[in-house]
């Protein structure tokens, strides 16, 4: 009998062995691919048409400002997928089967990352594909454009550890979605993602200020159309370091003590 | 050091707690090389978070266990290397294929891409699934996704396999075709642990059963000598008439140990199946009229019962 050598691929192989699993589903669920196409065009007309003239004036001023705000919103709703296809895992007891295999402890969430990642650049694409033929346009160059890809999977990826979190405590995958929706719209609407801070209350603003939403989303505002990158950057990437300082070991603690 | 050799399995007094739950309350198990050991209990009697230890899914609180001779907390990593698991829900992917499944599965183990392929197509033919390998799993029958989740465990050609409850859900035949797969299993040298809830799923496979309740073993030995212990059929007699009931009792009172009456129907524990022409001709002989009489294989229930002195149900509440 052959013993197998476990460790001849190594965890980054197992991981994406893993993240395969996860995309290679889409091929037999083609509809996972319009959830991930469809939402993000409706949220995108609807928000730019039925918003931009009373916001903005006009449709595409407005769009010019949202699509990078709707971009992080769309970005944090989709780390729910990563909890909810973790709870899934845990529930349905496939992750047990995995965690029994020879392989390295974190390749079976980094492989649901990675591919979770693909989905999401995925998103992103559709978003600023449909916002660019309703007449988005980018300013400041392919470079930058990659950019705000690269800023915005960093992001999602620390804060997706909220979303892992959830997965781990959530009594069914159903369960994950609403605690998605309970924490990420409020999380993504206050902020300055679809209006400007100033036409807030005061106490308002105060917390928008503070909301890493309205920093990535300032952030890729100056990657997608200019303005200042840099410090919004740090911000938010620092907002969603902190997410993953505390969701990250109560979700490593929660799955060690099933 | 040798009792440990020759042991694929040997757990010495493991404790887990679940806060306040006490879930294994000091068990000691063995499994000789290539045999079955038959885990018998009640829901919640522990027979999952024992096996969760043992497959290193979960560390004891106290004692300590070795698989194939390695402890399975120090040396987890290579004791799974060793081990196949099949958990009481068909651990499988629902979105992909049988085969992808399979895949999966060899590629995590190091097999290269051809070599997983092919070794997923012969488990696949092994288990009769080569007509849905390229089918969603979510399209599988019951007894179809149990085979699959039983080839994905058998990837790795492990030596020692945890079957956690292995044919719960399923119905006669496709109950059948997993036991016929587990015999094969056993013939070829691999070493089982099955936990099961059925008396007669550990009769028909295990060479020892174990039978644990509240996190504690509290019977063992082989299908025969717990038979012999808690009475192995059930012995069901009920007159046409119920005034008749009472000398119904005191017939089989003379033939077996503690006869109960509920209603109008006897019942009795009895371990020689030759009672029953002799329970015939004495009811006859005692002019009793007789609607119902059956000798059945005793229900996890009545071995609760003789074991325990509770019912299988008041355990698992």
């Amino acid at each position: 009998m052959t013993t197998i050598a476990a460790s001849r691929r190594g965890g980054v192989g197992q991981s994406l062995s893993l993240a395969w699993r996860g995309l290679v589903q889409i091929r037999h669920n083609p509809f996972e691919l319009g959830d991930l196409s469809f939402q993000p065009i409706m949220f995108v007309l609807l928000f730019t048409y039925l918003f931009g003239g009373a916001i903005s004036g006009d449709p595409v001023t407005y769009l010019q400002f949202m699509l990078p705000g709707i971009i992080v919103q769309s970005g944090l709703m989709a780390t729910m997928n990563t909890g909810m296809g973790l709870s899934m895992d845990l529930h349905k007891g496939f992750f047990d089967r995995l965690q029994a295999l020879p392989i390295a402890r974190w390749a079976p969430l980094a492989g649901r990352v990675i591919s979770d990642a693909v989905k999401q650049g995925w998103s992103m694409a559709v978003l600023l594909g449909t916002g660019y033929a309703i007449g988005f346009r980018a300013t400041e160059g392919v470079v930058a454009v990659l950019a705000a890809f690269g800023l915005m999977l960093a992001f999602s990826l620390l804060a997706s550890w909220f979303a892992v979190f959830t997965g781990t405590i959530a009594s069914d995958p159903e369960k994950v979605m609403m605690y998605g929706f309970t924490a990420v719209f409020p999380l993504s609407f206050l902020s300055n993602a679809f209006v400007k801070t100033e036409t807030l209350p005061g106490w308002l603003q105060a917390f928008v200020k503070v909301n890493p939403v309205t920093h990535v989303s300032d952030a890729l505002r100056g990657l997608l159309t200019g303005g200042p990158v840099l410090e919004h950057a740090m911000w938010g990437l620092l907002g969603g370091l902190v997410i993953a300082v505390v969701f990250a070991p109560l979700a490593v603690i929660r799955l060690k003590r099933r | 050091m040798l009792r440990r050799m020759s042991n694929a399995i040997l757990a010495e007094g493991l404790v887990k707690r679940f806060g306040p739950t006490v879930a294994l309350n000091g068990v000691d198990l063995a499994v000789g090389q290539g045999t079955v050991l038959g885990l018998l209990g009640p829901n919640g009697a522990g027979k999952t978070t024992a096996v969760r230890i043992l497959a290193t899914l979960l560390r004891p609180d106290e004692g300590r266990a070795t698989v194939g001779g390695l402890d399975v907390e120090r040396d987890a990593h290579r004791v799974r290397a060793m081990i196949g698991l099949t958990g009481q829900y068909a651990s499988v992917d629902d979105q992909l294929t049988g085969s992808e499944n399979l895949r999966l599965i060899g590629r995590l183990l190091g097999l290269s891409r051809t070599a997983a392929r092919s070794r997923a197509a012969e488990l696949l033919a092994g288990f009769g699934l080569q007509d849905a390998a390229d089918r969603a799993a979510k399209t599988y029958s019951g007894g179809m996704r149990r085979r699959l989740d039983l080839a994905a465990s058998l990837i790795g050609r492990p030596r020692v396999l945890f079957l956690d409850e292995p044919t719960t859900g399923l119905d006669p035949r496709a109950r059948a075709d997993v036991w016929d797969i587990i015999r094969e299993l056993v013939t070829s040298g691999v070493s089982v642990l099955l936990t099961t809830q059925y008396l007669d799923e550990a009769d028909q496979l295990a060479d020892e059963i174990v039978v644990i309740d509240h996190g504690r073993v509290i019977a063992g030995g082989t299908p025969d000598e717990l038979k012999r212990q808690t009475g192995a059929q059930t012995l069901m007699v009920r007159p046409s008439l119920e005034s008749d009931a009472e000398k119904v009792r005191a017939v089989v009172a003379e033939l077996a140990a503690k006869p109960e009456l509920s209603g109008a129907v006897v019942t009795a524990q009895v371990t020689d199946p030759a009672v029953l022409p002799v329970v015939v001709r004495r009811l006859d002989d005692a002019g009793v009229r007789v609607s119902e009489l059956t000798l059945r294989t005793s229900t996890l229930d009545e071995v609760f019962l003789a074991l325990t002195g509770h019912r299988a149900e008041e355990v698992s509440a």
